[in-house]
């Protein structure tokens, strides 16, 4: 994938500033890449219009799928590969399964579950991570605008509409 | 952006209207037909004999009436109670989603002081059906039925009598856990109520205290009840974490209660600001506390089971291997885990009316058979099951209960208009 390298920034104080510039900036049309922000500003994705994470019904098929491989398990070992009578109960005794069903549950939902956020969002251990600006990790928001996304509108008009809705700054990124 | 909550009528009482109190009635009337049924079936039914064959005591129709007065009464007022308890952890732990709400809670409490009457009342009327360790006989040396288990247990029933005779010290719990929770019920319900005039902070405060007191006497007696009231029928019978498993399934319904109540309600038109993220928070609690009612449910049944000690197990074995109580183990998990688990599971289901009525009917109907499990089987044996009596008197309970709860609740401000953090409340998001 060929990622865009030319960026505008627009640099935000507040995030109540924030929140409505985001919504005026996207009202004028112009397609908004990321925000970054130092902490998680509440209503943030709402107003980007992001769809709601996917993420659960991941989580819901590791969980079935650790359900299955947990009984499969127990029953084929307990039943099949080396059958032992433990507590005088059956062989394939179903209530003695739970819990290990339950913790196997637990764990491929949440391994699974991680596994899938860090595919999606890219987010392996040789990633490069773009740094917009380092403040964004400090005390600025960050609203990333990629100039190729939005070739139809002209760069200085872009500037005018993030200057008017409360950027402190403006500022040009472009990456290698 | 400063005072969003004022938009909304916030002085709205709930008005009982007469065909809200008609519908009900007529259930009540169709809950005493099946009863009075039931009672005539039972009276002429061919029970008799069988007990008598098998060497048991004759049975008599009025014991299985008896089961079901216990039955619901433990029930009801376990709902009741957990509405004042509900409240008070809102308090306690100084939340604000749940503002505009806290007045459906706390309403439950209304039955509390019918469902203290009615209990009593029961145990006077039914002590030796219900309750083995009734029998004087049992703690008397020189009898052939003398029992030297319940002989050790005698004293937390009769002290400071003779065994056998007066059970004062259960009585006195039963006393003083109902008058406490009436205390406390009618303080908080006073305070709250009385904020709506004072307004400002400190009504808040003393709601906040007040609500401690009541939570650190709600753990113990909760508890404790539940031995008494509802371990103490299977009488050699123990079970260490039986007095949690009897709060969860009273925790459950309450919430499921307190639940349908709202989306009535708002059905009604009435708390026009609670929208669906207090609704989904309800559900989040619905379906969070019917997984901790399995998890006590299958750690009582999974160590039982797997220990499979004789004096323990016969508790599981008078129920699994009874054609009677069987299947309803089965029904017991289906209704209140299995369906509740798959159906509340996506975010939708719990933001939407229609999927928590759904449940919450469906849990508050599938705790009554929690405790029909808990009841029966030690009370009745192979006598008991669920028949037109059962369904009458859970009928007849449940209407009556709704009516006063209801009723209670039209007496004043629905929403407390001066609660500090109905603004919060109002800009609830999730």
């Amino acid at each position: 994938m060929e990622r865009d390298t030319h960026f505008v920034l627009g640099v935000y104080d507040d995030e109540d500033v924030l929140l409505h510039a985001v919504e005026e900036v996207r009202a004028s049309g112009v397609k908004i890449d990321e925000v970054y922000s130092p902490y998680p500003v509440h209503g943030l994705e709402h107003v980007l219009g992001y769809k709601r994470s996917r993420l659960p019904i991941a989580a819901f098929l590791f969980g079935m799928l650790g359900t299955s491989l947990a009984l499969t398990m127990q029953f084929y070992m307990m039943r099949f590969d080396w059958p032992m009578i433990i507590g005088g109960k059956d062989y394939a005794a179903f209530p003695d399964f739970i819990p290990v069903t339950f913790e196997m549950t637990v764990l491929l939902a949440a391994f699974g579950m991680v596994g899938v956020f860090m595919i999606s969002s890219n987010l392996k251990p040789w990633a490069q991570p773009r740094i917009f600006d380092v403040r964004s990790t400090d005390d600025k928001h960050i609203m990333a605008i990629d100039i190729a996304n939005n070739s139809a509108m002209d760069l200085a008009k872009i500037e005018a509409i993030l200057k008017s809705s409360g950027a402190t700054e403006v500022n040009k990124k472009s990456f290698d | 952006m400063a005072h969003d909550a004022q938009h909304y009528n916030l002085d709205q009482k709930f008005e009982f209207k007469a065909s809200t109190k008609k519908s009900i009635m007529t259930v009540l009337v169709i809950g005493a037909i099946l009863l009075g049924i039931g009672i005539l079936m039972a009276m002429f039914g061919g029970h008799h004999e069988e007990g008598a064959e098998a060497g048991e005591h004759a049975f008599h129709w009025y014991e299985r009436l008896y089961a079901n007065l216990w039955i619901n009464n433990v029930y009801f007022t376990g709902i009741s109670i957990i509405g004042v308890f509900f409240f008070a952890i809102q308090y306690a732990a100084q939340a604000g989603w749940s503002a505009p709400i806290v007045r459906v809670m706390l309403s439950l409490g209304n039955w509390l002081p019918y469902a203290a009457v009615l209990m009593i009342a029961t145990f006077f009327l039914a002590n030796h059906d219900l309750f083995h360790w009734t029998h004087s006989y049992l703690f008397d040396k020189a009898s052939p039925e003398y029992d030297k288990i319940i002989d050790g247990k005698g004293a937390f029933f009769y002290w400071p009598m003779a065994k056998g005779t007066f059970p004062a010290f259960f009585i006195a719990r039963m006393v003083l856990f109902f008058g406490f929770w009436v205390f406390f019920f009618n303080k908080l319900k006073s305070l709250s109520y009385a904020e709506d005039t004072l307004g400002g902070s400190t009504s808040w405060y003393k709601i906040r205290s007040m609500s401690a007191y009541f939570i650190i006497f709600f753990a113990v007696s909760s508890s404790i009840s539940a031995w008494d009231w509802v371990m103490s029928i299977d009488t050699h019978w123990f079970s260490t974490l039986f007095g949690w498993y009897v709060f969860a399934s009273w925790f459950v319904a309450g919430l499921s209660a307190m639940t349908l109540i709202t989306i009535f309600l708002k059905g009604q038109g009435y708390l026009e600001m609670v929208n669906e993220n207090h609704i989904h928070d309800l559900g989040k609690f619905v379906f969070g506390f019917t997984i901790f009612w399995t998890y006590l449910w299958f750690s009582q049944f999974l160590l039982i089971y797997y220990a499979n000690i004789p004096e323990e197990s016969v508790y599981f074995i008078e129920r699994l291997s009874s054609d009677v109580y069987g299947p309803f183990i089965f029904v017991n998990i289906g209704m209140n885990f299995v369906l509740p688990f798959l159906v509340l599971m996506t975010r939708d289901a719990k933001r939407h009316g229609v999927f928590l009525k759904l449940v919450c009917t469906m849990i508050i109907a599938g705790h009554w058979v929690d405790f029909f499990l808990m009841v029966q089987p030690g009370t009745l044996g192979h006598n008991g099951g669920i028949g037109f009596m059962e369904i009458g008197m859970f009928l007849v309970y449940g209407s009556a209960a709704t009516m006063v709860i209801l009723g209670g609740l039209a007496k004043g401000n629905l929403i407390p208009k001066n609660h500090p953090m109905l603004e919060e409340s109002y800009h609830h998001h999730i």
